[in-house]
């Protein structure tokens, strides 16, 4: 590769991989739109036309206008209006809010979690490794939507429901992931010379095998965050994930599945869209970095 | 071999015992399905006399050792809503999930091999791109919302496919199938085509990575350098070592269509397992959900196993450690 001839040894590694990751136009494509949708998610109070949640600001009369058209009171409803007569473009970005909110968190819970499993089956071994792996193992063997429907069946409705259920069908992906990195890195000399120095097990773990296990989990975790968005929207589609009163992407596409038949698209199509160029983001930077952090790729 | 199988089934068994005791306790703490089923003018002594009958007045544990009484014989309850037995309302089902399943999983494969060889051979040709940013869109699309636009193209604005349903089915050895007449293959078409398009995606981007490794092994070089064409060398050197991942994958997704199921069959009003799971959750009918689980838990293990032992028969490097790992 290019890039890799005219790089002076003083280089940064993060500017080589800046530099190897925008040789990608789909890859820039999707960091570009990440960056805005998480703009437009962060900044929906200030910027969407009416506050979906506020019902005082709801009008009924306004109630499954088409996009475009003009309310009572003079709002221009530029994707159209759903049953309860709210804007969809603020229902859109409300809820992006909380989708990229509950994919984010239950992914970065998630990590933390089956890093520390993964770690501790790695470092200690024997039969702490085999009860965790058993437990991994048993959980992968099962597709994650249906772990997540059963659970959250049990648990009924809310965000944080949500996020515990999907942590819980998601650690184990991580879990296994860093216990094979780590059960890489472990054989190294540096950690072997840490052992021979007697420092403490918590220090080792944290401090030197951790940092060296990362990369490999970065990658896993960032499809996953798509995934998990992808999941939520899912379960709340379903009615099982968020409650009404906080309606994320998937809600509002459920909404609208009852006036498919009737042609108003809009209901259902308009957020559809948002959480799949979301989605779709997530995965083209995802691709990206793996390509890059994969060696095996490299010529 | 035996030995293998012997081990395997034992842990099989240990699995279905903790899934079971996990379940029964799980979907017994949803909500009391009373209140439900008794309309609500019934008075106490009517309420009482259901909750007696369907056993909901025994002590939990008691429920347990009842449910698991009946099903070693094979009995798993009966539904609250429909009165009868919950196996065999599954079991009735079950073959419209399958048909479903296997229609998906033969589309996502007879397309993805020959995209994904392409994207493999030319990395960097715009076909390449094209198929590669093609499978990250389907990748991308969530299954539910693909599934709407879907209906909402072909059948609200085109009016080509009919919305839902089974359509005719013909019976063939005592079960019924759709993709035998006209009608219902246009309405498997859709559904099917939903259910595949991430399997699709995915088996595209296992094909293109596994072709562009193996370009690179000694083998391909040798069939190159002894004067083979490109085309031979594709289509036997190459397609064969690749094929042995691919059927892996293949066979270990089969369990996560079956599960995607759900939601496809829930859109399209498709009449199977996944729907009638969705609709038994809402209504707390627990005797459904448990067998469900069961039933499911028991197909995945089969699969597992029939996998890892076809695996280790078709590589014979493989010996015990078969693969697993499986994130619908």
């Amino acid at each position: 590769m290019g890039i890799w001839a005219d790089m002076s040894s003083s280089t940064a590694p993060w500017r080589v991989l800046i530099a190897e990751y925008a040789e990608s136009r789909g890859a820039l494509v999707g960091a570009a739109l990440l960056l805005l949708t998480l703009m437009l998610a962060v900044l929906a109070p200030w910027i969407a036309p009416q506050n979906p949640y506020d019902l005082s600001q709801l009008d009924i009369l306004n109630a499954k206008l088409s996009p475009g058209q003009v309310g009572v009171d003079g709002l221009v409803f530029l994707l159209g209006t759903d049953e309860q007569g709210r804007d969809l473009l603020s229902g859109i970005l409300y809820g992006l809010r909380t989708s990229l909110w509950v994919g984010t968190l239950s992914t970065v819970l998630a990590v933390l979690w089956g890093l520390l499993m993964g770690l501790t089956a790695a470092y200690f071994g024997g039969w702490v490794d085999t009860a965790i792996m058993r437990v991994v193992d048993f959980q992968l063997s099962f597709p994650a939507i249906l772990l997540a429907l059963i659970l959250l069946a049990i648990f009924g409705q809310g965000a944080d429901k949500v996020v515990i259920a999907l942590v819980a069908i998601q650690w184990a992906l991580y879990a296994r992931t860093v216990r094979a990195s780590a059960l890489v890195e472990r054989q190294k000399d540096y950690i072997q010379a840490a052992q021979v120095l007697n420092l403490p097990p918590a220090r080792i773990l944290f401090k030197h095998l951790l940092p060296n296990c990362l990369p490999p989990l970065l990658v896993v975790a960032t499809v996953q965050v798509a995934h998990a968005i992808s999941l939520e929207a899912t379960l709340s589609f379903f009615g099982l994930g968020l409650p009404i009163t906080q309606p994320s992407l998937g809600l509002l596409i459920s909404n609208g599945f009852n006036h498919l038949m009737s042609g108003r698209y809009w209901i259902s199509f308009y957020p559809g869209l948002a959480l799949l160029l979301t989605i779709m983001a997530i995965n083209l930077v995802a691709d990206r970095l793996r390509d890059i952090l994969n060696p095996r790729l490299r010529k | 071999m035996l030995a293998e199988i012997l081990r395997r089934m034992t842990q099989a068994a240990l699995v279905m015992v903790t899934m079971s005791v996990v379940v029964f306790l799980g979907v017994y703490a949803i909500g009391n399905p009373i209140e439900l089923l008794v309309s609500p003018q019934a008075d106490e002594a009517e309420r009482l006399r259901a909750t007696v009958a369907l056993g909901l007045d025994q002590p939990l544990w008691a429920q347990y050792i009842t449910f698991l009484r009946g099903a070693l014989s094979g009995d798993l309850g009966r539904s609250f809503v429909f009165g009868i037995p919950a196996l065999e309302l599954i079991l009735t089902k079950l073959p419209a999930t399958i048909e479903l399943a296997v229609v998906a999983m033969l589309m996502a494969v007879s397309l993805s091999i020959p995209l994904g060889l392409l994207a493999g051979l030319k990395p960097d040709s715009w076909i390449g791109r094209c198929i590669m940013t093609g499978s990250i869109l389907g990748f991308s699309l969530p299954t539910f919302w693909v599934g709407l636009v879907l209906i909402m193209t072909f059948s609200v604005y085109l009016g080509w496919l009919p919305s839902g349903g089974r359509g005719e089915t013909v019976i063939v050895a005592g079960l019924p199938f759709s993709f035998l007449t006209w009608d219902g293959l246009q309405h498997l078409i859709m559904p099917a085509f939903n259910l595949a398009l991430f399997k699709l995606s995915l088996l595209t981007r296992l094909t293109r990575a596994q072709t562009r490794e193996a370009l690179l092994q000694d083998y391909v070089k040798f069939a190159r350098a002894k004067g083979l064409r490109m085309t031979r060398v594709v289509g036997v050197h190459v397609l064969k070592n690749i094929l042995i991942p691919i059927v892996t994958v293949v066979g270990l997704e089969f369990g996560g269509v079956i599960a995607f199921a759900i939601v496809t069959e829930s859109i399209f009003a498709w009449p199977g397992t996944g729907k009638l799971l969705i609709d038994s959750i809402n209504q707390l009918d627990r005797p459904v959900i448990v067998a469900y689980l069961l039933v499911i838990v028991t197909v995945f293990i089969s699969i597992n196993l029939v996998v890892d032992l076809l695996y280790s028969a078709l590589d014979p490097r493989v010996r015990s450690s078969g693969p697993n790992g499986n994130l619908g």
